[in-house]
C-alpha cells in the first residue's frame, strides 16, 4: 500500500499524530500513539487491516525498535508497516494485545530477547529462555558466558557435588574473582555493535 | 537428618483442592516434541491451560545475524525439519527481496515443485500422527509414511538428503532436475490419489474418527483472525486466507487450483481440509509438471557467488517476505546494513503463533481432546522454540 497515502488518511482522521516515512513504512514517533493509528487502521472501513502479521524487534544500538506488518483478510490487502523506535534505557511500548490477539506471544518472545516492555500486555514473561535468566540476547551489547572458563561459583558447586576440578582452572577462578570479572566469551573482531 | 514431615506443616488457606494441575510434558509423546502444557484440571475437563515453551530454543535468530547470508539456508532447514524446502523457499524469497534479484522460470517451477511436495510429506505425516493421538495407535502413520519416504527418496535423489534439503539457493536452485528424477515425480503424483482414497476410505467417515473429532476444539473465524491464525487451521474456521492466493509469490498465479475451507473449524474441519489441500497440491504439481520449461536455474547475478558466499553483500535496507508453508504463513524479515551478514534476521514461526488459542480451543474439553487439539495445530518443536 502507498504510505503517503495511508500518512495523509492517519493525519485526517486523528488529527495531530507525528508519522515519518522510513523505507516504505511508517514510523509512529511517539509510542504512545501505536494503539490510537493500529485501531484506526483495523476499524477503518477502508483499510480493515484486521491481521496482525508479524510483531518483530531489531537493535540499532541508538535506539530499540518495534516492527508490525499488518494486512487485511477481508480485503486480500497489505502490508501497512509500522514502526516505533524507544531509547534503550527505558524501552516502552504500549502492548496490542487488547487489539491483536496475535501479538501476546510475539510481543512476550521481543520482551523475552530485547527486553522492551510492552505496557498493558496480559502475561508479560520469559517465553523462550528461563525464569531468572539475565540479560536480553538478543541485543547487539549481549555477551555470552564462556562455557570453557569456570568462575568460583561453578568450582564451588561442582566441589560440593564432588567432582575434581584441575587446579588451573581453580586458579583461574580465583583470579577472575579478584579482578571482579565475569567469565564472558571474547567478541571476535568482525562482530558489529 | 531433615526434619520429619507433618499434616499441619502445610497451610491449605487460599489453596482450592478441588482442581487439580497437571503438566502435560515436556517429555510426553503426545506434545510432539519438548513442550509442556500446564492444565489445570476440574475432573476431568480443563479450566486453564498454559502452553510452556523454549526447551529447544538455541537462538536461531542470532546464530544467523553472525553467518553470511547463505550460511543460514542449511539452518533454515531445521526449524521445521518435516519441511525443509518451505522454509528454504520462506528465506530465499526474502534475501531476493532484498537484493532485487530475479529468479529464472525453470528455478521458479522446480520451487513450486518441491513446496507442493513438502506440503504433501507434512500434511500426510500430521494426519497419521493425529490419529496417532487419537489412539489408532501406528496404523495410520506406516500408511502415511509407506508415502512419505516415496516422496523423500526423491529428494535424496536431488539434494543428497532425505530431510536437511538445503537445495534452495538465492536466485535459483543448486541443481537441475533431470528427465528421470521429472518421470519419477509424475509417477508419484499419479499413484498418490490411489492412496488417499484408501486413506480416506479407512478414515474420513469412520465412527470413532467422527465421534472423537466432531464438535471438539471449535476455533471462531472472528478469533482466528484476531489472534493472527494462518494455514489449515484458519482455512478449517471458513476464512479464505491462502498466501500463495492472496500475494501470488513465485508462479503461483499460472496454476489452477481450490482453496479448500471448512465449515465448522473443529478437529474433524482440520483434519479433511488437509486432505483437500493435498488433492489440490496434486493438481497444482501436475500442471507444474506438464508445462515446466527449459532453461537456466541461476540467475547470472548470483553465479559468481555459489563459490564466494561471503561476498554478497545485499544492499541497505529491509525485506518481509512470506509464504504459505504447510503449517500457515511463514515469514522472514531480514534487515541488511551492506555488511556480508544480515543485521537482523527474524523468522515469523507459524506453528509458534499458532499456538496462541491452544487454551481458548481446550477450555471446557476433557484432556484427551486437548491431545487432538494440539495435534490438529500441527505443531514442529524446532520452529516454535527456533
Amino acid at each position: 500500500m502507498d504510505t503517503e497515502k495511508v500518512k495523509a488518511d492517519l493525519e485526517k482522521a486523528l488529527g495531530p499524530v507525528a508519522l515519518k516515512s522510513v523505507r516504505s513504512s511508517l514510523l509512529v514517533e511517539n509510542a504512545q500513539d501505536l494503539p490510537k493509528v493500529a485501531k484506526f487502521l483495523k476499524e477503518d472501513a477502508a483499510y480493515r487491516l484486521d491481521y496482525l502479521s508479524s510483531v518483530t524487534a531489531s537493535d540499532f544500538i541508538d535506539y530499540l525498535e518495534t516492527v508490525y506488518h499488518l494486512y487485511s483478510m477481508e480485503k486480500k490487502t497489505g502490508p501497512v508497516t509500522l514502526r516505533v523506535r524507544v531509547p534503550r534505557t527505558d524501552p516502552k511500548i504500549p502492548s496490542l494485545v487488547s487489539l491483536y490477539r496475535g501479538a501476546e506471544f510475539q510481543e512476550r518472545d521481543n520482551f523475552d530477547l530485547f527486553g522492551i516492555v510492552y505496557e498493558g500486555h496480559p502475561d508479560l514473561r520469559r517465553i523462550m529462555m528461563w525464569e531468572g535468566f539475565e540479560g536480553f540476547p538478543m541485543r547487539k551489547d549481549y555477551l555470552q558466558e564462556d562455557s570453557e572458563t569456570l568462575e568460583s561459583v561453578d568450582v564451588e558447586w561442582l566441589e560440593k557435588n564432588g567432582v575434581k576440578v584441575p587446579e588451573a582452572a581453580k586458579a583461574k577462578a580465583v583470579e577472575l574473582r579478584q579482578q571482579g570479572k565475569r567469565a564472558l566469551a571474547e567478541r571476535r573482531v568482525e562482530d558489529k555493535g | 537428618m531433615n526434619k520429619t514431615f507433618e499434616a499441619k506443616d502445610v497451610n491449605l488457606a487460599g489453596i482450592n483442592s478441588s482442581l487439580l494441575e497437571v503438566n502435560i510434558g515436556p517429555q510426553h509423546p503426545s506434545t510432539h516434541g519438548v513442550f509442556r502444557m500446564n492444565a489445570v484440571l476440574d475432573g476431568e475437563v480443563i479450566v486453564s491451560l498454559k502452553p510452556v515453551m523454549g526447551y529447544l530454543h538455541r537462538n536461531h535468530e542470532q546464530i544467523a545475524e553472525n553467518m553470511s547470508y547463505a550460511a543460514s539456508m542449511p539452518y533454515t532447514d531445521r526449524l521445521d525439519y518435516f519441511n525443509s524446502m518451505s522454509n528454504n523457499l520462506g528465506y530465499a524469497l526474502s534475501v531476493e527481496k532484498l537484493a532485487g534479484l530475479e529468479v529464472p522460470e525453470r528455478a521458479e517451477y522446480i520451487r513450486v515443485i518441491m513446496a507442493e511436495l513438502t506440503r504433501l510429506i507434512n500434511h500426510i505425516a500430521v494426519i497419521g500422527f493425529l490419529l496417532n493421538d487419537l489412539g489408532a495407535f501406528f496404523t495410520p502413520v506406516l500408511y502415511a509414511f509407506r508415502e512419505r519416504e516415496k516422496i523423500l527418496d526423491i529428494f535424496e535423489e536431488i539434494s543428497g538428503s532425505r530431510m536437511m534439503c538445503n537445495y534452495l539457493r538465492f536466485g535459483g536452485v543448486k541443481r537441475d532436475l533431470s528427465p528421470a528424477i521429472l518421470e519419477r515425480i509424475r509417477g508419484v503424483v499419479t499413484a498418490f490419489p490411489r492412496f488417499l482414497d484408501e486413506f480416506e476410505t479407512l478414515l474420513t467417515k469412520n465412527e470413532i474418527l467422527c465421534m472423537r473429532c466432531q464438535n471438539v476444539g471449535v476455533l471462531s473465524p472472528e478469533l482466528a483472525i484476531n489472534a493472527s491464525i494462518t494455514g489449515p487451521l484458519l482455512r478449517a474456521s471458513g476464512v479464505n486466507y491462502d498466501i500463495r492466493k492472496v500475494d501470488g509469490y513465485s508462479v503461483y498465479p499460472r496454476f489452477q487450483f481450490k482453496v479448500p475451507l471448512g465449515p465448522k473449524g473443529d478437529v474433524y474441519d482440520r483434519y479433511y481440509v488437509r486432505i483437500l489441500e493435498m488433492r489440490e497440491s496434486l493438481k497444482i504439481l501436475d500442471q507444474a509438471l506438464n508445462t515446466i520449461p527449459a532453461g537456466e536455474i541461476m540467475s547470472k547475478k548470483m553465479i559468481p557467488f555459489l563459490k564466494s558466499p561471503r561476498n554478497f553483500k545485499p544492499p541497505v535496507g529491509e525485506a518481509y517476505a512470506r509464504v504459505e508453508s504447510p503449517k500457515g504463513e511463514l515469514g522472514f524479515y531480514v534487515v541488511s546494513d551492506g555488511t556480508p551478514q544480515p543485521w537482523r534476521y527474524h523468522v515469523r514461526a507459524p506453528s509458534f503463533i499458532n499456538l496462541t488459542i491452544l487454551e481458548d480451543m481446550c477450555l471446557g474439553q476433557k484432556v484427551a481432546d486437548a491431545i487432538i487439539i494440539l495435534g490438529s495445530v500441527d505443531i514442529v518443536l524446532g520452529e516454535v522454540d527456533r
